[in-house]
């Protein structure tokens, strides 16, 4: 109840005072200042690595969470998103020497488009259709990788150039982590906008009741194709920085079982929740490398995971608790 | 100039015509019930207007306009707004956004100015926020302003639905139902928001079961039967025809007294 009153309070009130106080505003400086203080705790690469490859994740998760979370839709297929963006940055920057920030918009565009086009067709399709729809789009992409040998090495992946931003060369893990912790801050932020404009009313509408959001103006198709290109696009930026950050891009990143572990982070974290989607993240990255001797149970864990949370707390970790702390501090 | 006209409209459900052969027109800026035994059409008829089913046959024309094609998203931005007898509320929004929704036709929808919330996407986000709660006063929800939808009792929800279609400003407003499960304290309160959208300028189109309620708003009344037209007129017409108590009373209630 607090928490909606002071939601309430930041859209009413401007100011400096209200711009701290919001939830939003409030949650986003204090991952800031958590990606700021964490690298303290660091003992070697080995944690910087770790934590790229969770910012990372956590950028392709902020975008399916506003397809799955916000809009309702549902996709297996994101991981080939993120391995198209992956593979556009290797082989544009590798074979034709293209600049590394250019390589990575083309990535983005071309995703964009394709997303763009498969999606009218796709998204007509409801539940388990889609997650079908979505989960051979998803094969096919990785089914081209591995075939296109001489573009892609195939099975046994390729190397990715240094990544160049103007005269600087972003390389090493520090560096890295740095990058990514601001892409991170960057994509959480524009999702937060997004949600809390008409837009983002719009796709919680549609998920809500299609009928409702059709009387009320919103053309849903529209915005189902809308939101389906957008986090397209976060999974094919993740997979660009992705492939510069490790300097190796293998087939397994566009695999179903990659688009599996993006989905479980979504719902673990929390169903339309911009920073449930950092915690499920970060959770599902840290915990196989904590538990690195019980890797071969890595995709059983998923599994584990994915039926306790539907069972126990569907909503997922961060409006659970969210809500009992509401209830805490209404009581 | 009427409003809204309606030229033959027929729907056929296979063999069953749910709406058939219907021709009727709406004056702007009056109360119009369409009433009827359940099964008449009246719902089809509005999920027809709406855009939701595709007519078999007929024609639709708002405001001289025809929309007999248009999706129903385009029918709303053409100004046809509605209710459901079926709640159809976003559950998964507080109650406020619930409204705030109903202002989409009205605000910004750019992505990028969007994702970067610019000046323009604060302030249509505070005067959406501003018009709701304005709205939400208006039809008695004062005390919700600060729920989530899934917590508010059945009678708040349907005055919220009402709030959000009045939110778009649409120049008809058909109402399905609005009465229907509400207590007598909860359906005069209806009434009275009927004749205020009404005295405001909006044109309403009524369908309701509760006839105290129907004949004490409305200017004209349209009674359907098996998807046709029984009859028409104000309520001292309709109630007095023989036909519609035959349909509502059956045949030996219409004998001669």
């Amino acid at each position: 109840m607090e928490l909606a009153r002071t939601k309430t309070a930041a859209i009413q009130t401007s100011g400096i005072a209200s711009w701290f106080l919001s939830a939003r505003r409030g949650g986003l400086l204090a991952l800031a200042l958590l990606l700021a203080v964490l690298p303290l705790l660091f003992p070697n690469n080995f944690y910087y690595d770790v934590a790229t490859k969770t910012a990372l994740n956590a950028i392709v998760c902020i975008g399916l969470n506003l397809l799955i979370g916000y809009a309702g839709q549902i996709s297996l297929g994101h991981a080939g998103f993120f391995a198209l963006g992956a593979y556009a940055s290797a082989i544009l920057t590798s074979h034709y020497k293209w600049p590394g920030l250019l390589a990575m918009l083309a990535g983005a565009l071309m995703v964009a488009l394709l997303a763009f086009i498969v999606a009218r067709p796709i998204l007509r399709l409801k539940g388990h259709y889609l997650a079908m729809a979505t989960l051979g789009l998803g094969i096919i992409i990785a089914i081209v990788i591995n075939r296109e040998i001489p573009m892609t090495g195939g099975p046994d992946g390729m190397n990715v150039p240094a990544l160049w931003v103007g005269p600087w060369r972003l390389t090493g893990a520090v560096t890295w982590y740095w990058v990514s912790a601001g892409a991170l801050l960057l994509a959480v932020w524009l999702s937060l906008n997004l949600v809390e404009s008409p837009i983002g009313r719009a796709l919680r509408a549609l998920h809500g009741s299609e009928v409702a959001a059709e009387t009320t103006g919103v053309d849903t198709t529209r915005y189902k194709v809308l939101v389906f290109v957008v986090s397209a696009v976060f999974a094919s930026i993740a997979g660009s920085l992705f492939a510069h950050a490790d300097r190796f891009v293998t087939p397994v990143e566009a695999g179903f079982l990659r688009s599996i572990e993006f989905v479980t982070m979504v719902v673990l974290g929390g169903m339309a929740s911009t920073f449930g989607s950092v915690v499920g993240a970060a959770i599902l990255t840290v915990l196989p490398q904590v538990l690195a001797a019980a890797h071969d149970y890595k995709h059983m864990a998923l599994g584990v995971i994915m039926i306790g949370v539907m069972i126990f707390m569907p909503r997922g970790l961060v409006p659970t608790l969210a809500a009992f702390w509401r209830r805490r501090g209404s009581s | 100039m009427s409003l809204l006209e309606v030229h033959a409209l027929t729907k056929a459900f296979g063999g069953v015509h749910a709406v058939a052969d219907l021709t009727f027109t709406v004056e702007p800026g009056r109360v119009h019930s369409i009433i009827g035994p359940n099964g008449a059409g009246k719902t089809t008829l509005f999920n027809l207007i709406t855009g939701l089913y595709t007519p078999t046959a007929g024609r639709i024309v708002l405001d001289g306009e025809e929309i007999t094609a248009l999706p129903t998203a385009a029918r709303a931005a053409k100004g046809i707004g509605r209710t459901f007898q079926n709640l159809q509320i976003f559950f998964n929004m507080r109650a406020i956004e619930n409204v705030m929704v109903g202002r989409h036709l009205h605000a910004p929808r750019a992505l990028l100015s969007s994702m970067l919330q610019l000046p323009v996407i604060r302030r249509a986000n505070r005067d959406a926020y501003d018009r709701a709660a304005e709205l939400m006063r208006r039809v008695g929800l004062a005390a919700f302003l600060d729920s989530d939808a899934d917590a508010m009792p059945y009678g708040a929800l349907k005055r919220l639905e009402i709030a959000r279609a009045l939110a778009a400003e649409p120049k008809v407003l058909l109402l399905d139902e609005p009465a229907a499960g509400l207590n007598p304290k909860e359906t005069q309160e209806i009434d009275d928001l009927i004749k205020s959208i009404a005295a405001m300028g909006t044109t309403v189109v009524l369908v309701e079961h509760n006839m105290k309620l129907v004949m004490g708003v409305s200017d004209h009344i349209l009674v359907l039967d098996y998807g046709r037209r029984l009859a028409e007129g104000t309520a001292a017409d309709v109630r007095n025809n023989p036909d519609v108590i035959r349909a509502y009373l059956g045949a030996a209630a219409a004998l001669p007294r």
